[in-house]
């Protein structure tokens, strides 16, 4: 149950969310331009904001860093395929997620359920000593990673990148997001290393690295840590 | 009467072709009227702004554009009322001018406008020099003119004007603007009645003219004037007759068709020749031509007699002759070889005006041209005045300073320090031959030094050598003979090395020209569009001519814009290459349409279209322009027009050709959408609808099945969707943006996004662990997923996805156990070619081939040995990866 801003320029859209959220309990509030969105945001101080990237007045990445300036409400922005490249800048400019349309309502749900919970949860630990997403568990004192029980052996930079990810399972980090989690903020490693990396955390912790269950790919956009509790 | 005799009375249809022609243009083209006078004071001005107000009466807009009334109130009375156009203002070194202001003339657009004195010359910073080529520009645009002019400034009458009066005309207008007149009025006074007015004050006398009044109001020129003005109204009046008797298939009495060639050289005289040509070829209404000879191995001109040779050709133009521009060995050879060829019935050659022993020397041009001439007639016209002589030919050894000079004087002194060494021994021939070898080394380096040798030598020998020694004395005559040897030996050697050496520069010269322009042809055929060519047009003239050269090329809007060349173009110069553009004619710096401009501006001109502008800017001190560059500009300009007009036509093609395929793609895409977009949202449409109308009654198992169709349709028309958009990024030329990926994680990345679709069915992958690709993550993800998607829809399982690496390459294979391709074999990489009848539009492997494509590689589907298919996507392998970093290296800086 919570308060979520939709804001989104087209009226059959926001028809459908009201519905949809309205459905599922929680209380909306819709905006239909920059402006109006961040007023709503302010206003109703919500636990969620669906933002739509291109809106009439100016796009959509303004509401996001607006909010930024003095809050962590969780962002999940909502964009076409082949905007990569705006997901791709959403997500750095601090948006926590995004859904590319169109979208079920399965899907849907299960991203506000991600972002909230970890809205809850920030602030807290990266004391949480253990991380378990599906089979996969993370001991992090003891640099101890098992898959179904086994023991894997993970170079340090596998292991940083797997605590990134299984950190926030279910959500999105872009590349540049997790070079700076590995390497540092001033990093100038590229993509590839990265990729490079990944691929090989993946034949360590998948059954089958072709056809990954845990760690998918976004393609063009970065690396997801399938939500084990979904 | 038989047919062939009445056929001849029936007027020649050309003949009345060309006079249709002529018609039409008429009509179409505005009207000059000339009030044309044999001398100032006869009322010119007032009988036209009579006739103005006349106009007036009857509607007619007329604005009086510049009409001076010399503060005589019978003409300003005749002004007052009539709509006047506001006077350009130029200060002209602190003082204002008042002229035309064709601008404001143009914006007006009057139906006729009054502009007085034809033969005015514009002030400095004016749009032309001469206000008859206002004039010409306002008629170009459709305003009708009302005009003034004196016989006096006639051009060709020029030099006849100056015989009778003694006073040099300088404000001239070209025969041609006469001839375009549509109307002369004469207005006529007989010269009694002038002198009278002018006694009574009445007449305004023109500065030029008032410091020869007492010369120029004699009745005795008055008189003579006035039978040139009436000559030349007549000779109008027979033209117009001879039209009229052409319009209505009277027989004229032409039946020979004249051309006259005159010869003309840098010479003053020439100006009377090119007069008097006009002058004859206007009573035998005959086409006229001037031509110049350039004499191959002959000294090149000086800079002074060039400019004086093409103010005569310029002029030619004015007086409405051709230019034409001879060469040859012989200047009779080649006027005669030109005459014949192009049916020229007389030649115009100037009396000469050199000594008699020249023509002994050298043959004389008259001698040969009437020798030759066969059945040309040769006509010799005397020229008024000797001109000043022609300056000597600069010898070589000038051109190079004192040096060579220095070399004879040197030579001469040890060849006579040698003789004194040896007088005793030898005799004096001998010494003469050391002489001799002296002055033909001197005589190398030119006539100059070899003079100084020879006369050095010849006081030398005979202070010297010669009895008795150390006087000038001679005893004996022999030995003036033996100095005349020696200057002679002297001439001849320079003359020789001189017309070598020059022969030498020529053939250097024109070797560099036929480079510069082959390279220049070469570099230009491989342009393939305007700005190519543009570009390699400014280089080769910046390279070619010395001067700083762009190119201007239509933008489509009417207007020009720069397509090339170092030059920032502004404000004026601008002006000068619009003027250039529009009128196809040359502008600008050195020409008689807005000289004072910085640049030349030269039109490209591709039959009846401009297609671009050639601004050259040169250096404020460069000399004129000599023959080779001007040929060399003329050529440049010719291949660059003609390069323009071929870039123009392949785009035109290219775009017919893209327009062709655009259209193709629109109307498959139009019948595409009518299906395959409907499909699914008529079951969606359906299916929705009966949910909410009939749901309370439908079985839940119905409810369910409705509701998955939806689902289902509404995925189809995403994907039909995605598709379209993805095939019309990648047509419209987006470029993939390349990266290092995995082919793991590619493979990887689309089997989860059919996760779905593929259900429980089995995928084999087979992918090197370490095999990396350099792709667009996005969009191979589609190849790949378009792929399996085909494989999906059309083939059974079990699917198997590899990813080899084949030498350079790297090729992606997803094979299946279906029914293999169809047959027969369709083209299944097109758009809209859909293989079986699943549902789809067909679209999704032309997809994977523009994308592929896009990243340079190509796509292939072949049956499978063992039964189904297997489609391939082969793309290049990107060479080494760069600055990628093990696992190991990173390890280490952890």
């Amino acid at each position: 149950m919570s308060t979520v801003v939709v804001i989104d320029d087209d009226p059959h859209v926001r028809r459908f969310l009201r519905a949809t959220l309205t459905g599922h309990g929680h209380l909306v509030f819709e905006a239909t331009s920059v402006a109006e969105g961040i007023a709503a945001i302010s206003e109703h101080r919500p636990g969620i904001v669906l933002l739509d990237l291109g809106l009439p007045d100016g796009d959509g990445l303004a509401v996001l860093r607006a909010v930024r300036t003095d809050s962590k409400v969780p962002v999940i922005v909502l964009s076409a395929r082949g905007q990569e490249g705006d997901k791709v800048a959403a997500l750095d400019s601090g948006a926590d997620d995004y859904l590319t349309k169109p979208f079920g309502t399965g899907e849907l749900m299960a991203r506000i359920r991600v972002a909230l919970r970890h809205a809850t949860e920030a602030g807290g630990e990266p004391s949480d000593d253990v991380i378990e997403v599906g089979p996969v568990r993370i001991d992090q004192p003891r640099h101890e990673v098992t898959v179904s029980g086994a023991v894997v052996h993970l170079t340090p930079i596998e292991f940083k990148i797997l605590v990134a990810l299984a950190r926030q399972p279910g959500r999105v980090l872009t590349h540049r997001q997790l070079v700076r989690a590995v390497w540092g903020a001033t990093s100038t490693e590229q993509s590839h290393t990265l990729r490079v990396h990944v691929a090989a955390l993946r034949r360590k912790i998948e059954v089958n690295a072709a056809r990954p269950r845990w760690l998918v790919t976004e393609a063009g956009v970065g690396y997801r840590m399938r939500d084990g509790s979904h | 009467m038989s047919e062939r005799e009445r056929d001849s009375d029936r007027p020649d249809p050309d003949a009345l072709l060309a006079q249709v022609k002529a018609e039409e243009v008429r009509a179409a083209r505005a009207r000059l009227k000339i009030y044309f006078g044999a001398s100032p004071g006869v009322g010119k001005t007032y009988t036209m702004l009579e006739a103005a107000r006349r106009a007036v009466a009857e509607g007619i807009d007329v604005v009086v554009g510049i009409v001076e009334t010399h503060g005589r109130s019978e003409t300003a009375a005749l002004v007052e009322g009539l709509s006047l156009l506001p006077r350009r203002v130029i200060d002209h070194r602190g003082v204002k001018l008042e002229e035309l202001d064709v601008d404001a003339a143009l914006a007006r657009r009057p139906a006729l406008i009054l502009v007085d004195e034809l033969a005015h010359s514009n002030a400095p910073g004016s749009r032309h020099v001469k206000r008859w080529q206002d004039v010409i520009d306002l008629l170009e645009s459709g305003i009708d003119v009302w005009s003034t002019l004196n016989v006096q400034h006639v051009e060709s009458l020029g030099d006849v004007i100056q015989q009778i009066t003694g006073v040099k005309v300088r404000e001239t207008v070209p025969d041609a603007v006469l001839e375009r007149a549509d109307e002369l009025e004469l207005v006529d006074l007989p010269p009694d009645e002038l002198l009278e007015r002018m006694n009574e004050g009445k007449v305004y006398v023109p500065d030029q003219i008032a410091r020869a009044t007492q010369n120029f109001f004699q009745r005795g020129n008055l008189l003579a004037l006035r039978e040139l003005a009436l000559r030349r109204t007549a000779e109008r009046v027979d033209v117009d007759v001879l039209a009229y008797r052409r319009e209505h298939g009277i027989d004229t009495t032409w039946p020979t068709r004249e051309r006259i060639l005159v010869c003309v050289g840098p010479s003053p005289g020439s100006e009377r020749l090119l007069r008097a040509t006009k002058r004859m070829a206007e009573g035998l209404h005959a086409p006229w031509g001037a031509a110049t000879v350039e004499l191959s191995g002959a000294a090149p001109m000086g800079s002074k007699d060039a400019d004086r040779l093409e103010a005569h050709l310029r002029l030619t133009e004015q007086l409405g002759g051709d230019v034409i521009r001879l060469r040859g060995a012989r200047v009779a050879d080649a006027l005669l070889a030109y005459a014949r060829d192009h049916n020229v019935t007389r030649i115009v050659a100037g009396k000469p005006t050199h000594a008699r022993w020249r023509d002994r020397l050298r043959g004389s041009l008259l001698d040969d041209l009437i020798r030759g001439s066969g059945p040309i007639e040769v006509h010799v016209i005397a020229p008024t005045e000797a001109g000043p002589p022609r300056p000597a030919a600069q010898s070589l050894g000038e051109a190079r300073g004192a040096w060579p000079y220095v070399w004879a004087i040197t030579a001469i002194g040890v060849v006579t320090g040698l003789g004194m060494g040896v007088a005793d021994y030898v005799t004096l021939a001998d010494i003469t031959m050391l002489y001799l070898i002296a002055i033909m080394v001197a005589s190398l380096t030119g006539r100059g030094p070899s003079l100084v040798a020879a006369s050095l030598a010849v006081a030398a020998f005979d202070f010297c050598f010669v009895p008795p020694r150390f006087t000038f004395a001679v005893s004996d005559v022999r030995h003036l003979l033996t100095f005349a040897v020696m200057f002679a030996c002297g001439l001849v050697i320079s003359t020789l090395t001189g017309r070598l050496r020059r022969a030498e520069q020529e053939a250097i010269q024109r070797e560099r020209r036929t480079a510069a322009l082959l390279a220049f042809t070469r570099e230009v055929a491989s342009a393939v569009d305007e700005t190519e060519v543009a570009v390699v047009a400014a280089r080769h003239l910046e390279d070619g001519l010395d001067a700083a050269a762009g190119v201007l090329v239509p933008d489509g809007d009417g207007g020009l814009m720069p397509a090339a060349g170092l030059m920032a173009l502004a404000g004026q110069d601008e002006t000068v290459a619009r003027w250039a553009f529009e009128h196809r004619k040359t502008a600008g710096h050195g020409t008689e349409t807005l000289p004072g401009a910085r640049v030349l501006a030269i039109p490209l001109v591709d039959g009846e279209v401009a297609v671009g502008v050639i601004a050259l800017q040169r250096r404020k001190d460069a000399p004129a322009f000599v023959a080779y560059q001007i040929h060399l500009l003329d050529a440049l300009a010719r291949q660059t027009t003609l390069a323009l007009g071929r870039v123009r036509f392949a785009t035109q093609a290219k775009d017919a050709a893209l327009r062709a395929r655009t259209e193709e793609l629109r109307s498959s895409l139009l019948s595409a959408v009518s299906h395959d977009l409907r499909t699914p949202l008529a079951v969606i449409t359906g299916a929705a609808t009966s949910l909410r109308d009939d749901g309370d009654r439908l079985p839940p198992e119905t409810r369910a099945e409705l509701l998955d169709s939806i689902v289902d349709d509404a995925r189809r028309l995403e994907r039909v969707l995605a598709n379209l958009l993805q095939l019309t990024r990648v047509e419209t030329g987006m470029k993939p943006t390349r990266e290092w990926v995995p082919a793991e994680e590619l493979i990887g990345a689309a089997l989860t996004r059919l996760e779905a679709a593929i259900g429980d069915r089995p995928v084999a992958v087979e992918v090197a662990p370490d095999l990396m690709m350099w792709i667009d993550p996005v969009l191979f993800e589609q190849v790949v997923i378009n792929l399996l998607e085909n494989a999906l829809k059309h083939a059974a399982p079990p699917l198997t996805v590899r990813v080899v690496r084949e030498g350079d390459r790297v090729a992606i294979e997803i094979a299946d156990r279906g029914r293999g391709l169809p047959s027969p074999p369709v083209r299944l990489f097109e758009k809209f070619v859909r293989a079986s009848t699943a549902p789809g539009v067909g679209l999704g492997l032309a997809v994977v081939r523009a994308i592929v494509v896009a990243h340079g590689g190509e796509v292939s589907a072949e049956d499978r040995p063992g039964g189904g298919a297997v489609f391939r996507a082969i793309i290049p392998a990107g060479g080494p990866i760069t600055s990628i970093s093990s696992p190991t290296h990173v390890e280490v800086r952890v």
